[in-house]
């Protein structure tokens, strides 16, 4: 890991607008997916962004590689603004951040071969011209994610939901991207197939050198997987910090509710935890809580959390978590496996 | 006491273009009243077809059912479908896993509950609709009063599951088999809804059978729990058995292969080789032999017997190793030693296959 930051994020933000009428189109409102995000990603690491379903970690996903544009904010990739890089260059941008998407099924052609499908990216960017060359790339591609090379010429339908995720894994690797963006890589898979792939995630993200961005709802898989994670709720960060210290010292009071929900297959240490069952489901995007978004479910809220909204800065313990009210060690022990005992 | 529910032998077959679909081969359990049992297993190992035809829902022209499920002393697959109507939503009640599709979109939710409640019990629409409304409650919605007259669409996701549940508890069911519950929610929203089952078994002593794949979820709320794999069940026995000294190589697998918080970060996964076989042409001998590490010659043509371990008469092992050598393979993976060195200390000396 050199020090140069990848890719710089700075008040990243997306509103998706909601219109009213068919002929007179009126904005009524906007979902507030991402709302003021700022964060790097350095150069070889792997970074977890966490959260419940619409906390915004799909949409950061689609702005950093520029499949939308966001509403306000910056994302620099080495050093270059990443909106104000114009049409001509574009594509070479592609080239240096790839997708592995969740769903082994829908994302891959299934009129198309394995070795067209690997051999797509190639075509749109020009690479590999001659027939062998072509072929030949692929199939060393295909051997390096642990696919047979002979089955070049199958169609996807032929291949186990495991394999299929190994075809994805490829096409992302065929330009040779600096970074790529994992969105949920294994939540479609059978358990026994899903450490297959998160291996060779690790793997490859080790002997390539690549910096790896994994969106996972699963903190267990965050935590085995990434040098770094992101805590998102309701289109903001609440809590950033490097594994070691976010699994430990948990600060912010989602955090600790999220590590505490995820079931442990322990018994007798399932029996001992404390869990902490958050109340409610998230409130809608479209008018967030004011000051601190968690403050209606949150169990340590106080009436300055009603009023200030708290900033994201370094807590004691290491991590950086936006909360007027930090969980201590001992609040934090209770309710995580992976906490620190005091 | 006899058990609530004694499944025997079951077997489902369907016939397809391709061949026999051995969906279930020979899986028998017992429940008793008021406890909860764990079904863990992968997609296609058989736990959901289980459940299905218990409840007489795999009923096709080309499924041949053999077995027996005996609920309350009664052969639920020789019932008609008549009296299998009067037990499905009464007696024993179902949730899925995606709410969303399993409510009907086009009516609001209180009338699919007053629906079924009128259909088991003879109450007005009136009292249907008080009674509604108190299950609304009890499973956490907020107003349920108000929530009443909403469409499934109004709901959360959590939400939903939780209607879902009212809907499967209206008729006080003695067992309710929850299949893949919290696999489409949020962990938080996980927590909530096993909480949720767990504080309602309590409070109207049902009993539970909880089909997962993850181990986490049924390492929390259940008693005892059985692990299918390819339509058979390969281990079961007290959850904290299985936990704790499981002997089965493919519950070593899964147990391995999941990222644990009560583990060390860098602990490696140690996955399970090679992928689910085809139930239409399954392996011979024991059908885990091809994935499994410690396989010996013969393993390929005996077919293993699931058979009690000798020190626990409940914990009960379909594996052909000894007992002796399983539980040192065990001790030996537990320390962190990968398969194929547990294989070299405790099998020393045997062919390497």
């Amino acid at each position: 890991m050199s020090g140069e930051p990848l890719v710089e994020v700075r008040d990243l933000v997306k509103h998706f607008p909601i219109n009213r009428g068919i002929i007179l189109q009126k904005q009524v409102g906007a979902v507030h997916a991402v709302d003021g995000v700022s964060f790097d990603v350095m150069r070889g690491e792997s970074l977890g962004i966490v959260g419940e379903t619409g906390c915004g970690k799909s949409t950061t996903a689609r702005l950093l590689m520029r499949l939308l544009d966001p509403t306000s904010g910056v994302i620099r990739f080495e050093g270059k603004d990443v909106a104000k890089i114009p049409r001509r260059a574009f594509k070479p941008f592609r080239r240096e951040i790839q997708m592995i998407f969740q769903d082994p099924y829908s994302s891959l052609n299934p009129r198309k071969t394995v070795g067209a499908i690997i051999a797509e990216p190639f075509a749109i960017h020009g690479l590999n011209k001659g027939k062998g060359e072509r072929r030949r790339a692929v199939q060393e591609l295909m051997d390096l994610v642990g696919l047979n090379p002979e089955h070049y010429n199958r169609y996807p339908h032929e291949f186990s939901g495991g394999q299929r995720q190994r075809i994805g894994v490829a096409r992302a690797l065929a330009l040779q991207p600096k970074m790529i963006i994992a969105d949920e890589p294994v939540s479609a898979l059978d358990v026994s197939i899903q450490a297959q792939i998160l291996n060779l995630l690790r793997d490859l993200q080790r002997d390539l050198g690549l910096t790896l961005i994994l969106i996972a709802h699963d903190l267990s898989v965050v935590r085995h997987m990434c040098d770094r994670v992101a805590v998102m709720y309701l289109g903001k960060i609440v809590e950033i910090a490097d594994s070691d210290t976010l699994y430990r010292h948990p600060r912010h009071p989602y955090t600790g509710a999220l590590l505490s929900a995820v079931p442990v297959p322990d018994p007798e240490l399932a029996s001992r935890r404390r869990r902490q069952v958050l109340g409610g489901d998230v409130p809608s995007p479209t008018n967030p809580p004011p000051a601190c978004r968690f403050h209606p479910r949150c169990p340590k809220a106080q009436d300055l959390c009603h009023q200030q909204e708290p900033l994201l800065e370094q807590k004691p313990g290491g991590s950086v978590a936006a909360c007027h009210f930090p969980l201590s060690d001992a609040e934090a022990a209770e309710r995580v496996a992976t906490a620190e005992p005091v | 006491m006899s058990p609530l529910l004694e499944v025997r032998d079951l077997r489902v077959h369907f016939d397809t273009e391709d061949g026999v679909v051995k969906a279930v081969d020979g899986v028998s359990f017992t429940l008793e009243k008021g406890k909860v049992l764990g079904i863990v297993g992968e997609s296609g190992s058989g736990k959901s077809v289980t459940m299905l035809t218990v409840m007489g829902l795999s009923r096709a022209s080309n499924a041949r059912i053999g077995g027996e499920a005996l609920f309350e002393g009664r052969n639920l697959l020789e019932a008609s479908n008549e009296e299998l109507r009067s037990v499905r939503g009464n007696d024993i009640s179902m949730i899925f896993q995606d709410p969303l599709s399993s409510l009907h979109p086009f009516y609001k939710v209180g009338a699919q509950l007053v629906e079924a409640i009128q259909a088991h019990q003879n109450l007005s629409r009136a009292q249907a609709r008080e009674r509604a409304i108190e299950f609304l409650g009890l499973v956490g919605i907020p107003d349920p009063r108000a929530r009443f007259d909403n469409y499934p669409h109004e709901f959360s996701g959590g939400m939903r599951q939780r209607a879902m549940i009212a809907m499967a508890l209206v008729n006080e069911p003695q067992l309710l088999i929850a299949d893949e519950p919290t696999t489409a929610l949020d962990v938080t929203v996980q927590a909530q809804i096993l909480e949720l089952i767990g504080r309602l078994k309590d409070e109207l002593g049902m009993a539970v059978i909880m089909i997962t794949h993850d181990l986490g979820v049924v390492a929390e709320v259940t008693d005892d729990i059985a692990v299918m794999y390819a339509g058979r069940i390969v281990e079961e026995a007290a959850t904290d058995e299985l936990f704790h000294a499981p002997e089965h190589p493919y519950t070593w697998g899964l147990l391995q292969s999941i990222p644990r918080l009560d583990r060390p970060r860098d602990e490696p996964l140690v996955p399970i080789p090679g992928r689910p076989p085809s139930l239409i042409n399954l392996p011979g001998g024991c059908s885990f032999h091809p994935r499994c590490p410690y396989v010996r010659e013969a393993h390929r043509r005996i077919e293993p017997k699931l058979a009690p371990v000798p020190d626990s008469p409940k914990h009960r092992v379909a594996c052909l190793l000894e007992s002796e050598t399983r539980k040192r393979l065990w001790q030996d993976l537990n320390a962190g030693k990968e398969p194929v060195e547990a294989r070299a200390d405790v099998m020393e000396g045997e062919e390497v296959t």
